[in-house]
């Protein structure tokens, strides 16, 4: 016994190393959200450190202005719809990719994952160009539409649906569906009873990054959305415009406050870190 | 319960042959393995079987009933797989009770059913467990329980101890064996696993490179095989080449003068099992050859010996252990000593390998 207490001494100052670069990561990643909640109590109006004091005033701010509230009310309806339809596309497209291996598959998936690797500005600009064509085209408006904003937003979160699903697809004893179809369940009942709900994790992960990706997209947005149909993020940039107050800290505090809660319910359904 | 018949199956992937010719049948309640190394065609023959893949030609009858052109689910085939593959998401009674609501049985004989499945493997108590909550040997009966719910015509079984640690394969092994006994099943057991195969069955169809070899009772196809790849396969062999010089005289390239029963004058080769041969020290009545202790492992119940003989061919021979003699001081390395075994024990082969 004593003899294998020796060797974990060894490690100890490996194991210390560990934990305080652990420990920097996370208060790298946390630090930002802290302070942006703290901040959104300070009581004076122009940055100032240490605040003189404490006010909530911030949040009655942003509860007034018209432009956060219909932002964040058409934000949500979005990022709602697109990750809807988003990840009904994308379970089919991660389906078709890894049940028949057709040709040019992986040229596809590779199409499929592109938004990915497109910088938002870029991409919110080339889907703007393309929409301008195609309204001389068609000669109907798309640009400021909803239909035309929603599309773009699907395009965002398929990726996420695709890579989530197909890597649990990936995982999956195909033996399993076999086993169905065995028991007497044609195609059709065996996919919907046994290898969908068999997907549901990694379906409602997506779901899940799928509807943050829409919620806080700024860059296609910007080109894209309307008179009249702000999203959140859009109406922030407008407001840091001309203000420079808490009240967008506030905002944001919100708004992490809104996702955190998000994301723990789905955690409680659906263990994230087995999927992600 | 029914028959099955394969007709002239045969099954090709672009220009491999997987299954060449195969034709068997197999009785009401009788339980046959295919038993193979593996790639030979022995799981490819279940699948077809079971309908998960489309035989190239030939045809499938169960029960009388051509099935080669029916889907999976309308086979009324129960399959048991290697990796046991229960529904994840679904307990112990609702695996089972899966392929009965397939079949529209009302929730009240459901209820039953299900009971009298779990009942059968002893698994009653788990029954709103889920398959992860369950050991492999656990999670192996259940989908027992579940091929068998369904009352299927055929009990099909892929390797299915294969994932399990050796007391528990033996005991699941007896399980089967208990439960196809008792309820008449025709059942098609797949294994690579000779002893599996040998305890098991009422008869085996050995497979090499998607030819059948041989098909028989088990001590049949030990004692008699019909070919090389059959007597090697299942057990050990000793083997001498030579030609017949007689009736009853067969001799080997080596000058030895060999007694075989069965020798006839397409007679190649002469093989032995190695359980059959005596190692004494000085001949005796019977065959003998001399050779030469290479090495000796105990393994319990007997000694394995590895032999060179005249020509410095390897042979072995294994000898029980009867506690009167020490393997250690018999069979020390480089000893001579003298194989000895009866004409009748001989089994021959021509010269393509066929007894």
């Amino acid at each position: 016994m004593l003899a294998s207490i020796v060797p974990i001494r060894r490690f100890h100052l490996g194991k210390w190393f560990l934990r305080v670069f652990v420990f920097l990561v996370y208060a790298i990643m946390l630090c930002p959200l802290v302070f942006v909640i703290w901040l959104s109590f300070f009581k004076d109006s122009i940055l100032y450190f240490p605040p003189s004091g404490y006010t909530l005033s911030w949040y009655k701010n942003a509860w007034d202005n018209q432009s956060f509230v219909n932002g964040f009310i058409f934000s949500l309806q979005l990022a709602i719809v697109s990750a809807l339809i988003g990840v009904s596309i994308g379970v089919v497209a991660a389906l078709g990719l890894i049940r028949y291996r057709f040709r040019g598959a992986k040229y596809v998936n590779t199409l499929l994952l592109s938004p990915l690797l497109m910088p938002g500005i870029v991409a919110g600009i080339a889907i703007y160009l393309f929409y301008l064509r195609t309204e001389n085209f068609l000669d109907r408006d798309i640009v400021g539409t909803l239909g035309g904003l929603v599309l773009a937003h699907i395009c965002l979160t398929i990726p996420w649906t695709v890579r989530l699903v197909s890597a649990s697809m990936h995982g999956l004893d195909p033996s399993i569906e076999e086993a169905a179809r065995n028991l007497g369940a044609n195609g059709r009942v065996a996919f919907w009873r046994i290898t969908l709900p068999m997907l549901r994790p990694a379906i409602v992960a997506a779901a899940l990054f799928s509807f943050i990706v829409s919620f806080e997209n700024l860059e296609v947005s910007l080109s894209l959305v309307g008179p009249g149909s702000t999203t959140l993020p859009i109406a922030i940039m407008q407001y840091l415009e001309f203000n420079l107050d808490p009240t967008i800290a506030a905002v944001s505090s919100v708004q992490i406050l809104l996702l955190g809660i998000i994301m723990l319910v789905t955690d409680r359904f659906v263990k994230l870190s087995q999927v992600v | 319960m029914a028959n099955v018949s394969l007709i002239h199956l045969k099954k090709q992937f672009g220009q491999s042959v997987a299954v060449s010719d195969f034709s068997l049948e197999i009785a009401d309640g009788e339980l046959v393995s295919f038993l193979g190394p593996s790639g030979c065609g022995k799981t490819t023959t279940l699948r077809m079987i079971a309908g998960f893949i489309d035989p190239t030609a030939g045809r499938i009858l169960i029960g009388g009933t051509d099935v080669t052109a029916l889907p999976v689910h309308q086979r009324n085939t129960g399959m048991v797989f290697q990796r046991y593959a229960l529904f994840p998401h679904m307990t112990v009674a609702q695996n089972v009770s899966f392929g009965l609501e397939m079949r529209k049985v009302s929730a009240h004989e459901r209820d039953r059913r299900i009971e009298l499945a779990l009942d059968m493997v002893r698994m009653t108590e788990y029954k709103d467990r889920y398959p992860r909550q369950l050991s492999g040997g656990q999670q192996q009966r259940v989908a027992i329980a579940r091929a068998l719910a369904i009352e299927p015509k055929v009990f099909l079984l892929d390797e299915p101890l294969s994932n399990l640690d050796a007391k528990l394969r033996l005991e699941v092994r007896e399980e089967i064996r208990a439960l196809q006994q008792r309820l008449g099943l025709t059942t098609i057991f797949v294994t690579h696993d000779q002893e599996e195969a040998l305890a098991i069955s009422d008869r085996m169809a050995i497979m090499h490179d998607g030819k059948v070899q041989q098909v028989g009772r088990p001590d049949v196809l030990y004692e008699q095989p019909e070919n090389f790849f059959v007597a090697e396969f299942l057990g050990k062999m000793n083997f001498f080449a030579g030609t017949c010089v007689g009736p009853g005289q067969f001799k080997t390239t080596d000058g030895l003068l060999l007694n075989v029963d069965a020798v006839t004058q397409s007679t190649k080769r002469v093989g032995v099992r190695p359980e059959r041969v005596e190692l004494v020290a000085v001949a005796t009545s019977g065959n003998n050859i001399p050779v030469t202790v290479q090495s000796s492992a105990y393994l319990g119940s007997f000694v394995d010996v590895v032999l060179a003989g005249p020509n410095q061919q390897r042979l072995s021979c294994q000898v029980p252990n009867t506690a009167t003699v020490s393997p250690a001081d018999a069979f020390t390395t480089g000893r001579g000593l003298v194989m000895n075994f009866k004409a009748s024990d001989c089994v021959v082969f021509n010269e393509e390998g066929d007894a």
